[in-house]
């Protein structure tokens, strides 16, 4: 897409501590539907090659958030900076030419057709008489990369298993070579070594140099993988965290606000709203 | 050898057995257990409508030795292609997860407009040809705009088109209620005495099993050059001339008698034509993935309403052509032309195909092959001198039994994890 891409180099691992321009940051997010105000004034950085989740209680704005980045809704305010320019977000197409691609929590395959069909549905390639070899070789370089465990690209998605599928549904996401991946709740429902499989090709995206917004409810599989974590709390930032060196217990405090109490939870949150990736200021704003 | 896989929606390269170079055999073992597993599995292609077809027609010549003569079987793909033409279009819109109760009906309405608009009004054949198919186009349309806009479910919206186009039919036949269309028109004589010359039979029938060899090695060397399995040569030779022979064998059994119809042929091509666009254009395929999943198909891009909406007028469309062939056949078009049995025929032959009713699985074939099980039940019973009162019965036993197929093997597929 544009000449100055992604600043880190794609065999680079995770850099959490290093301050640098972020592949996409948002700054002053608000969104209403009606009297609900489901987000306020939210800020969130994500860098390449680094893991930054998302974690919040039902209701948190999470999901808001991730409609916003992915085209579903507009923000009512704020700016959204991609790849160093300002941009509009204003429909799903927008968002994947922008190269920002979401993978939703219900996968959306079609259980009928097979993996091949799948990665390409939408966007086959010779429209009139599909090109099932070039299909079937770029699906099996695809899913190669990722190291992925399916049986056969032909097999239909009904008979995979949740991870297979979650992993399907991430390679389609990285046919448009995205620069950034949303990945909401990508090990729910899932079992323990399926969980796994899916949290180690996260940390291969993280390899190829893309930078990764990961959704998710499960503490372990948060502190597993991510490197930073972004807390939201009835729809405003409520603590960035480096995720080495946080504890569950720190995290389900700023998710639940459990430990705070309203004096100290006031300023704590204006001060989460700016100081994205420099966690630990937050953090005793928050601990105390 | 038949392919147990789902032609239309598989790589159409078939089943059998591969080779593959440079890659060992695990892809081979792969493949023959995907093709065995997915038979376990409850995906049953093909396989049971043909075993079906066998054993009717086994059934009917012991029943009656002239059901297996040239003479009937030629009488009997003649018969097959009103029918068959409409299953088609029965087939598009089950495919997408809907369906069409009026086939009957706007195929009697084909067939009116075209009579009214040829015989009273003098105009030339195909301009009013062309009039009933665009009305039809229309009705096929409103159908999907009514359900796009409304939500109203599409079996609701054609049963009011089953009863409403009834009545415009009814209204545009007028008090006479029946308008028989001259012997000497070329319609009539298309759809009654037209047969191809043995020579242009074989000719075809030699230049199909060609076309076949020739685009699976095709496709077969496109593959290998890419490093991924494909057909053997063997395979692929051997499955042009089993159709060489199957066909070949066919056409001289025909020939006995008056021969292939060029209306019969006029269906396959059909046939071939919509299995074209269902398996090897982004069309077809995401003609099956709003069927599959509609919310899924919408969200890779699909454009939903559009799919809806071809696959509707389509089968407005083909209900139309086949009302019109029928009423050819018949050299009329009267008050009952689409009554009666026509609709759910249609309905029954697309399903009993192995087209299912829970939207997404199906296929082209499954038209022609649920057609001609349907016309055999028809042919022999009627061979028996039984009414039509045994004929509905045997023919709702077949296709409550088709149905129950198709539950089962969904319900199958449900606990191998397939769906």
């Amino acid at each position: 897409m544009s000449a100055e891409s992604s600043p880190s180099p794609p065999g680079a691992p995770s850099v959490r501590a290093t301050p640098r321009e972020p592949l996409l940051s948002l700054r002053g997010i608000s969104k209403s539907f009606g009297a609900v105000a489901a987000l306020t004034d939210v800020a969130l950085d994500v860098a390449a090659g680094e893991v930054v989740a998302l974690v919040g209680d039902n209701g948190a704005g999470k999901s808001t958030l991730v409609k916003v980045l992915s085209g579903v809704h507009r923000p009512d305010a704020g700016t959204v900076r991609f790849d160093g320019r300002a941009v509009t977000v204003p429909s799903p197409g927008a968002a994947q030419r922008l190269g920002i691609a979401t993978v939703f929590q219900d996968l959306a395959l079609c259980e009928n057709l097979n993996v091949v069909e799948n990665l390409f549905l939408g966007r086959e390639m010779r429209r009139l008489r599909l090109d099932e070899v070039a299909m079937e070789v770029r699906s099996r370089a695809l899913l190669g990369e990722l190291s992925a465990k399916i049986p056969s690209v032909r097999t239909p998605v009904a008979a995979l298993s949740g991870g297979q599928r979650q992993t399907v549904a991430i390679a389609r996401s990285l046919l448009g070579d995205p620069k950034v991946i949303i990945l909401d709740e990508p090990t729910a429902a899932l079992g323990v070594a399926q969980t796994a499989e899916v949290l180690r090709l996260i940390e291969r995206l993280r390899e190829r140099g893309l930078g990764i917004l990961m959704v998710s409810h499960d503490m372990a599989d948060v502190r597993a993988v991510a490197d930073t974590v972004a807390v939201l709390r009835l729809g405003r930032n409520n603590g960035v965290f480096d995720a080495v060196g946080t504890t569950a217990a720190d995290l389900v405090a700023a998710i639940t606000g459990a430990t705070d109490d309203l004096v100290v939870r006031r300023p704590g949150r204006s001060r989460g709203g700016s100081a994205a990736g420099t966690a630990e200021a937050t953090r005793e704003g928050e601990a105390s | 050898m038949t392919k147990p896989a789902v032609a239309a929606d598989q790589d159409g390269a078939g089943g059998g057995a591969r080779k593959v170079p440079g890659r060992g055999s695990g892809a081979v073992r792969d493949r023959r257990r995907a093709v065995s597993g997915r038979l376990r599995g409850g995906e049953l292609g093909l396989l049971p409508v043909l075993a079906g077809l066998v054993v009717i027609w086994v059934v009917m010549q012991i029943l009656n030795p002239v059901f297996l003569s040239s003479a009937n079987l030629t009488n009997l793909a003649l018969e097959s292609v009103p029918s068959g033409i409409i299953a088609l279009g029965v087939v598009c819109v089950l495919l997408v997860g809907q369906i069409d109760l009026s086939v009957g009906s706007v195929s009697g309405l084909g067939a009116a407009v075209l009579a009214v608009l040829f015989v009273d009004r003098g105009l030339p054949a195909w301009v009013a040809a062309g009039a009933a198919l665009a009305l039809a186009g229309v009705i096929g349309w409103l159908y999907a705009q009514v359900h796009h806009r409304i939500g109203v479910p599409s079996f609701v919206i054609t049963l009011g088109g089953l009863l409403g186009f009834l009545g415009v039919q009814l209204w545009l036949l007028g008090p006479k209620g029946s308008i028989n269309l001259p012997f000497d028109s070329g319609l009539v004589t298309f759809a009654q005495l037209q047969f191809l010359p043995p020579w242009a039979a074989y000719t075809l029938v030699v230049v199909g099993a060609a076309a076949l060899y020739a685009t699976g090695a095709a496709r077969a060397g496109e593959r290998r050059r890419a490093g991924l399995d494909a057909a053997s040569r063997q395979f692929l030779a051997g499955r042009s001339l089993a159709l060489l022979a199957g066909l070949g064998a066919a056409v001289w059994y025909l020939n006995r008698d008056r021969g292939v119809g060029w209306m019969f042929v006029f269906f396959l091509a059909l046939v071939l034509a919509l299995h074209y666009v269902l398996s090897r254009t982004s069309f077809g395929r995401s003609m099956y993935a709003v069927g599959g999943g509609r919310e899924a198909a919408r969200r890779a891009g699909v454009k939903v309403r559009a799919v809806l909406t071809t696959a509707f007028v389509l089968c407005a469309t083909l209900a139309c052509l086949g009302g019109m062939l029928s009423a050819a056949r018949l050299a009329a078009a009267n008050q009952s032309s689409g009554g009666g049995d026509v609709n759910l025929n249609a309905i029954a032959a697309a399903v009993i195909g192995g087209t299912s009713l829970f939207g997404g699985r199906g296929s082209a074939f499954a038209a022609l092959l649920g057609v001609l099980v349907i016309q055999s039940i028809s042919s022999g019973l009627t061979l028996l001198n039984l009414d039509s009162a045994y004929r509905f019965m045997v023919t709702g036993g077949v296709l409550l039994l088709a149905v129950s197929l198709d539950a089962v093997a969904r319900r199958s597929r449900v606990s191998h994890g397939r769906a």
